[in-house]
């Protein structure tokens, strides 16, 4: 481009302050302060859903249909924390047990059968790898929710209904993660695995010995994703959970809401309570969270 | 490969063939490897995807109530009824008017918000936390505050509080389907839910983009702000534009969840998967129908991603890197 021409004191003046992307305009105090009011408007609009929970679950019920609208609670009733575990109605703790059994074993299954396949098509060499690859794609053309009639099918016929097996084990296969995992392999330095395979490593030995370990930060944000998918999915458990002691908190939320009686606190209580782990997982790895999206090869 | 053995061993063969890779029988062979890498994810791939999908087709010519077993042949009735249906043709336009607010709202939005974020000096990191976090939310638990304490059309809801401040009358949101304010719902809360996941695929890409397009561009008189916008920042997004359109638009014709559990009791505001749910799953149990219903989407799903993937280059992006 037009960059011959600059003259080398200004690239020494560009390399200062390179760790920060630059702003060829230098933003006036005016502008500046336009902006950060305009992001925090926006921010304050993107909070007001987790307040509301927050609010409503530390409320008693006349508070929150009262006359008037109360920003706090004048009274906060940390009590209501054990309602939706004490509520005969639904197995609140049974569902959030589900809900764990199947998110962890999800993500577990996920990763080892998606990050293995994905490895296979991006570097093992064979003839008809394209061919194999073309397959996967495709079904990322038939989201998994349109074939949930069929699929429901297959896994009562199997007589998985009601089953943790019911649950888990259809979503393993998820094109779309092995597609992630594809392109991430990719672009993986070849020279690591070229050595350990000049070592007398095998396929499988360069794969778990040396490619898995360097490749932490990439599983550490997909099991994220993963494990988010998984805990807040709903079509699926509604279907294969027909028994509410298969239910997952998801399936348990919605029927606090279809349910006949209304009572706000407790179901914002729940709400609180299935909302809590996830926001915790996704501060605590949001870093990986951000690099593995950010890494997934959609980017331009 | 084993030319070697086979005639005269010419010079520069082993040459060729040796330093690569070593290989030690059938468990080295890469053919090997390869099946025993994607194997597990394949036979997974045939039963839990290919096969429903092959016995939906069989089921789908057939009259299946009440049993996946089916006997009676129907032939292409089960398409009949379904493309004669009007209420699953009414939730192929429930999800047209869906896709033709959300695409183009949260491209938008989540590309504005990339541009905010991006711009800011500090508090970065915070800014796009909070933008971000609402990913970690489930639908059914976002519906819910939707639905009961955001647009609940009574007198405490906080819509109809704010709005009250202006002597605005309680609006019933979700209570009647004219007039429509129930999309305002349905779009507002997926809007929170999806925005800030793409804002992250639009940040990584304008970080991706050389400063020195910006320089140049300025060295050419380009106006800061809209016009290296237009003309540099826009194009440059292109290649994420168009995947994120197509994560948007496949995410749209999956919409369930905020349907199912904002308009629970109601007939209208169905998009396809909702209504397929009714038919397969409801008290008719009709497989034979449902199985009908999904490949007709199924097809659509295709045409569109290839119609898409013709007109705005999907991939294209891709290869030229």
């Amino acid at each position: 481009m037009t960059t011959t021409t600059t003259p080398p004191a200004d690239r020494v003046e560009r390399v200062d302050v390179s760790a920060k992307p630059r702003r060829v305009r230098s933003g006036s105090v005016i502008g500046s302060a336009g902006l950060y009011l305009a992001t925090g408007f926006a921010a304050l609009l993107f909070l007001i859903p987790f307040y509301l929970i927050v609010r409503n679950a530390l409320m008693t019920d006349p508070e929150i249909t009262g006359e008037e609208w109360k920003w706090f609670p004048t009274d906060i009733q940390w009590g209501n924390i054990s309602e939706p575990f004490d509520d005969p109605s639904v197995d609140f703790a049974r569902s959030l047990w589900n809900s764990a059994v199947v998110g962890v074993l999800h993500t577990v299954g996920t990763l080892l059968v998606c990050s293995l396949a994905g490895y296979g098509l991006a570097r093992i060499p064979y003839k008809h790898a394209n061919k194999v690859f073309y397959a996967v794609l495709g079904t990322l053309m038939v989201p998994t929710a349109v074939t949930f009639v069929p699929s429901f099918v297959l896994v009562s016929s199997l007589g998985w209904i009601d089953t943790y097996r019911g649950l888990i084990i259809p979503g393993l296969f998820s094109g779309f993660t092995c597609f992630l995992f594809r392109q991430y392999f990719l672009g993986f330095p070849k020279e690591l695995e070229e050595a350990a395979r000049v070592d007398g490593l095998g396929y499988m030995g360069a794969y778990w010995r040396v490619v898995v370990p360097n490749s932490l930060n990439f599983f550490a944000a997909m099991a994220t994703i993963t494990f988010i998918s998984g805990w807040n999915s709903f079509l699926w458990p509604l279907v294969i959970g027909q028994d509410p002691s298969a239910w997952t908190v998801q399936v348990a939320l919605s029927n606090y809401m279809t349910g006949q009686t209304v009572n706000f606190h407790l179901i914002f209580m729940a709400t609180a309570i299935s909302i809590l782990p996830l926001v915790f997982v996704f501060l605590f790895l949001q870093r990986w969270l951000v690099q593995g999206i950010a890494q997934t090869g959609i980017k331009g | 490969m084993s030319t070697i053995t086979k005639d005269g061993v010419s010079s520069p063969a082993p040459a060729k063939a040796s330093p690569a890779k070593p290989r030690r029988g059938l468990r080295g062979s890469p053919t090997f490897n390869f099946w025993l890498f994607t194997g597990p994810f394949l036979i997974g791939l045939a039963i839990f995807v290919y096969l429903p999908i092959l016995w939906s087709l069989y089921l789908s010519f057939f009259e299946a109530r009440f049993t996946v077993t089916p006997s009676e042949f129907i032939g292409v009735d089960n398409y009949v009824t379904m493309l004669t249906d009007e209420d699953f043709m009414g939730s192929l336009v429930t999800f047209t008017i869906f896709a033709a607010f959300i695409v183009p709202l949260t491209w938008g939005t989540s590309l504005g918000l990339a541009l905010m974020v991006n711009r800011l000096r500090f508090m970065r990191a915070f800014f796009r936390s909070v933008f971000f976090l609402p990913t970690a939310v489930s639908y059914v638990a976002a519906s819910l505050v939707w639905k009961m304490s955001i647009f609940n059309g009574v007198r405490f809801g906080l819509a109809n509080t704010f709005l009250g401040l202006f002597g605005i009358d309680n609006t019933a949101w979700l209570a009647s389907p004219d007039p429509p304010w129930y999309w305002l719902v349905i779009l507002t809360v997926r809007l929170w839910l999806q925005a800030g996941f793409y804002m992250i695929l639009f940040i990584a890409a304008l970080q991706n983009i050389p400063q020195e397009m910006y320089e140049a561009a300025a060295i050419d008189g380009a106006k800061p702000g809209w016009q290296t916008f237009w003309y540099i920042t826009l194009p440059q997004l292109r290649a994420t534009s168009t995947a994120v359109i197509l994560l948007l638009l496949v995410a749209a014709y999956q919409a369930f969840d905020e349907f199912f559990n904002l308009l629970s009791k109601t007939t209208w505001g169905r998009p396809p998967l909702v209504e397929l749910y009714h038919k397969a799953l409801g008290e008719s149990q009709d497989y034979g129908a449902g199985s009908a219903g999904a490949l007709i989407l199924t097809v659509l799903i295709c045409l569109v991603t290839l119609l898409q993937g013709k007109f705005m280059g999907f991939g294209r992006g891709e290869e030229s890197k």
